[in-house]
């Protein structure tokens, strides 16, 4: 029940980054495809409508993880203190500015929500991809099963280590040219002419980068988590995450050299779903390991709650996974097709 | 109190406060808005589904306000009071993952299609979509009042080998004999702050001889949504909310009434200052022997005064408790006075010329806000030093890795954020409320010709 719990909890995180990535990915490249205030406000429009359900897969992985590992959100949400009230801060700034930026028409206050989606948007993509290297890296659990690091130390990844060392930061480089890839794609999807055009050569860019970072990434996790080899060797069915990820990353350049608009958006999908579930398969047992003690580290044992509790919530969060795929279709088939700026909303 | 602690409380206090601004005011408004849209449903009338418009714009600036602000409340029960999670969350996971699942998601989707899908919706369809809202909004409420609901009066757990919480009975947790009246009193009480704010704007519009045609619909539809609201909050759900607490938490009640020693008979008290140092209430205005009938329903029955239970066992701040309950009940009893005068004068058809009196309605906007706060102040407060109510002390439950001084980066953080918030919070509704419902002509018709270019 535990495992299948960490497996729901991945799967739900990885939707997260999946859908939430693409309109981050958006803000990165906004001034890069966007140059004037209405080409600005279509990419916004592209992403108007789902937004905030995006955002809503992280509460509520959030909820999931709370529910079914109660000492492991203790753990790790005291012991990430600072980067994430620093990444609430970022959200709120983020979600206020797509929301209010087109109240008003002035030479003031579009560009100042600009600024602050595209800002945000970028520090949010690293501060992700930083947190992830943490969990992947380890912390310095102590003996009652908690720990609390501060932003930096000596950017080292063993000893007193901050949550910006040289792993980490390296990961958060490889979140953005990840998202940043993504929006691109996204945007290729849902715009036409000259913005389709530039978000076409800022994903084709971007995709060199993110070839080159899978590689660096991918080494140094296996230097910085002994687990992630000892479990593709004791599984080497586990291969099958690690696959689709290339998969995907290969994927993405063919398709857009033959023209197609959503199937290098969906290869993208499944290659961050390849990466992710490949990170939470090369952890696993482990939820949070300790970079300083392996017996200390938090895994899905260790952190979970009564079995009761797992059951009758496994029993009400199957018809509500249902539901929401059921809201998710709806609404991309509600507002599919390009961006068109004569729709008016509120 | 330890100062650790004192921030760790205030943090959390700071941040759902400010949160519950946005909170009651949507919820109340996804009521009247479903209404409006029921009214242009079933009369065929435009003029409702444009009244409905405006308020819908009013929504989404206070929705947008409340999922910002609301994230943060999730993510504080993990980063400031980890040794709760870690003993709770086996329990109170359950519904606040429900919330998500269930509330959050169909929030999310249906805002976008109520905001942008009126042309391309039927209007039975957009008006199911503000059904959706409605149901959304009021189910999320649903969870987070379960969630609190156990709080004060913990049911369907047992303790785990390591001393964690764990769930025993789903249905016990959901069926709490808490959960019911809380959440009614909850709900309701966030229509008393909708319908006085959309008859607040209404006789803005009718003194300020604008868009009066609206200004009497708003006045309409929120005079008597606050009217029934504000009868409902006194009578049952106050009532039997109050039993609650005297059934179940006895010493919360000898500290919102003020009663420092037990006594039969005991008097209701209406103002006065609580010394907690020498355990007496200065200056009393009192109604004597009230106490005893609104609690047993016999004037000479015993009532327990704080002098009954352990000194560690009172709340922390009696004085707080005690005005926070007096303003919520002193208020909401204005409430029911001025909406029901409302609803007499709308209904010898004179509400809308009694100018006089359309300044009382406009001028009574932020007294549902506080009142509502202040509500919420006292179940807080008032369980203290209760974190889970005999169960975990609040001392026990702060993140024992986290320092004051991080704790007073992140809390002054927010304060910063949120003062920013709430100045653009009232900038853009003072400008829809400035702009109206209905488009206004272009300037230059009125203006005459264009001033020449120089």
């Amino acid at each position: 029940m535990e495992t299948i719990w960490f497996c729901l909890v991945a799967l739900m995180i990885a939707v997260y980054v999946v859908l939430d990535g693409f309109d981050i990915g958006t803000g990165i490249v906004y001034y890069l495809v966007g140059r004037t205030q209405s080409q600005r406000q279509k990419l916004l429009r592209s992403i108007g409508p789902v937004w905030d359900g995006n955002e809503v897969w992280l509460l509520a992985s959030g909820g999931v993880l709370y529910l079914a590992f109660p000492a492991l959100y203790a753990s790790s949400f005291s012991g990430f203190y600072l980067p994430l009230m620093i990444v609430l801060w970022l959200l709120i700034l983020r979600g206020i500015s797509i929301e209010f930026r087109n109240h008003l028409e002035t030479p003031v206050w579009r560009p100042l929500f600009d600024f602050v989606f595209a800002g945000a948007s970028i520090l949010l993509a690293i501060f992700f991809g930083a947190a992830l290297g943490n969990v992947v890296r380890g912390v310095p659990l102590d003996e009652t099963g908690y720990f609390f690091l501060p932003l930096w130390t000596h950017f080292t990844t063993t000893g007193e280590v901050g949550i910006l060392d040289w792993y980490t930061v390296l990961v958060g480089v490889f979140a953005f040219l990840v998202l940043a890839q993504h929006g691109a794609l996204w945007l290729v999807y849902k715009t036409e002419d000259i913005l389709q055009e530039r978000a076409r050569r800022a994903a084709s860019l971007a995709w060199y980068g993110v070839a080159g970072m899978t590689l660096i990434v991918t080494g140094a996790t296996f230097r910085v988590q002994p687990q992630v080899q000892a479990n593709l060797s004791a599984y080497p069915w586990g291969y099958v995450f690690p696959a689709l990820a290339l998969g995907g990353l290969a994927a993405i350049p063919w398709f857009r050299s033959r023209g197609e608009e959503l199937k290098p958006f969906l290869a993208s999908c499944v290659y961050i779903a390849g990466m992710l579930t490949s990170a939470a398969f090369g952890v696993f047992p482990y939820v949070l390991p300790s970079n300083t003690d392996p017996v200390r580290g938090l895994t899905i044992w260790n952190a979970t709650t009564g079995s009761h509790g797992l059951t009758v919530a496994l029993a009400w969060w199957i018809p509500g996974m249902l539901l929401v795929a059921g809201y998710t279709i709806f609404i991309y088939r509600h507002f599919a097709g390009k961006v068109r700026l004569e729709e008016e909303g509120y | 109190m330890d100062s650790i602690l004192a921030l760790h409380r205030l943090h959390f206090a700071f941040t759902v406060t400010f949160h519950y601004v946005f909170v009651q005011m949507t919820m109340g408004l996804a009521l009247l808005i479903f209404v409006l849209k029921t009214m242009a449903l079933k009369t065929g009338n435009d003029h409702y589904n444009k009244a409905a418009r405006f308020w819908i714009k009013f929504f989404a600036i206070g929705f947008a306000l409340g999922v910002v602000t609301g994230i943060p409340m999730e993510f504080q029960f993990g980063t400031n009071w980890a040794k709760f999670s870690k003993a709770a969350g086996g329990v109170i996971g359950q519904t606040l993952a429900m919330e998500g699942v269930f509330s959050f998601f169909l929030e999310s989707t249906f805002l976008g299609l109520l905001l942008f899908g009126e042309k391309r919706l039927s209007p039975r369809a957009h008006w199911a979509v503000s059904l959706l809202m409605l149901i959304g909004t009021w189910l999320s409420a649903f969870f987070i009042v379960a969630t609190n609901a156990w709080m004060q009066h913990p049911v369907g757990y047992k303790v785990a080998a390591n001393g964690d919480l764990v769930l025993e009975s789903f249905w016990a947790l959901l069926l709490n004999p808490w959960l019911g009246w809380m959440y009614a009193h909850t709900v309701i009480g966030t229509v008393v702050t909708g319908g006085f704010l959309m008859a607040s704007v209404g006789a803005f519009y009718l003194l300020n001889r604008k868009f009066e045609e609206y200004g009497r619909t708003y006045l309409r539809v929120g005079v008597i949504a606050g009217a029934v609201a504000s009868v409902l909050m006194l009578f049952p759900t106050g009532d039997r909310q109050g039993y609650n607490v005297a059934h179940h938490q006895p010493v919360t009640l000898a500290a919102m009434e003020g009663l420092f020693e037990t006594q039969e008979g005991a008097p209701l008290v209406i103002l006065g200052q609580p010394d907690p140092e020498k355990r007496k209430l200065d200056n009393p205005a009192m109604i004597p022997r009230l106490l005893s009938f609104l609690t047993y329903k016999r004037w000479e029955a015993e009532v327990k005064g704080l002098d009954a239970f352990p000194k560690e066992d009172l709340p922390d701040n009696i004085p707080l408790v005690f005005y926070s309950y007096h303003i919520m009940v002193g208020l909401g009893t204005i409430f029911i006075a001025v909406s029901l005068v409302s609803v007499l004068l709308l209904w010898k058809k004179r509400l809308y010329t009694a100018r006089a009196w359309l300044w009382v309605v406009m001028l009574a906007l932020p007294f549902p806000f506080i009142a509502n706060t202040a509500g919420w102040t006292t179940a807080e407060v008032g369980r203290q030093p209760w974190l889970i109510y005999g169960l975990m002390r609040t001392v026990d439950g702060p993140s024992a890795h986290v320092s004051s001084g991080n704790t007073m980066f992140t809390l002054i953080g927010f304060m910063g954020m949120y003062a920013l918030l709430g100045i653009l919070f009232l900038f853009l509704t003072a400008r829809e409320i400035e702009h109206g419902p209905e488009p206004v002509a272009p300037k230059t018709a009125i203006r005459g010709p264009e001033p020449v270019r120089l």
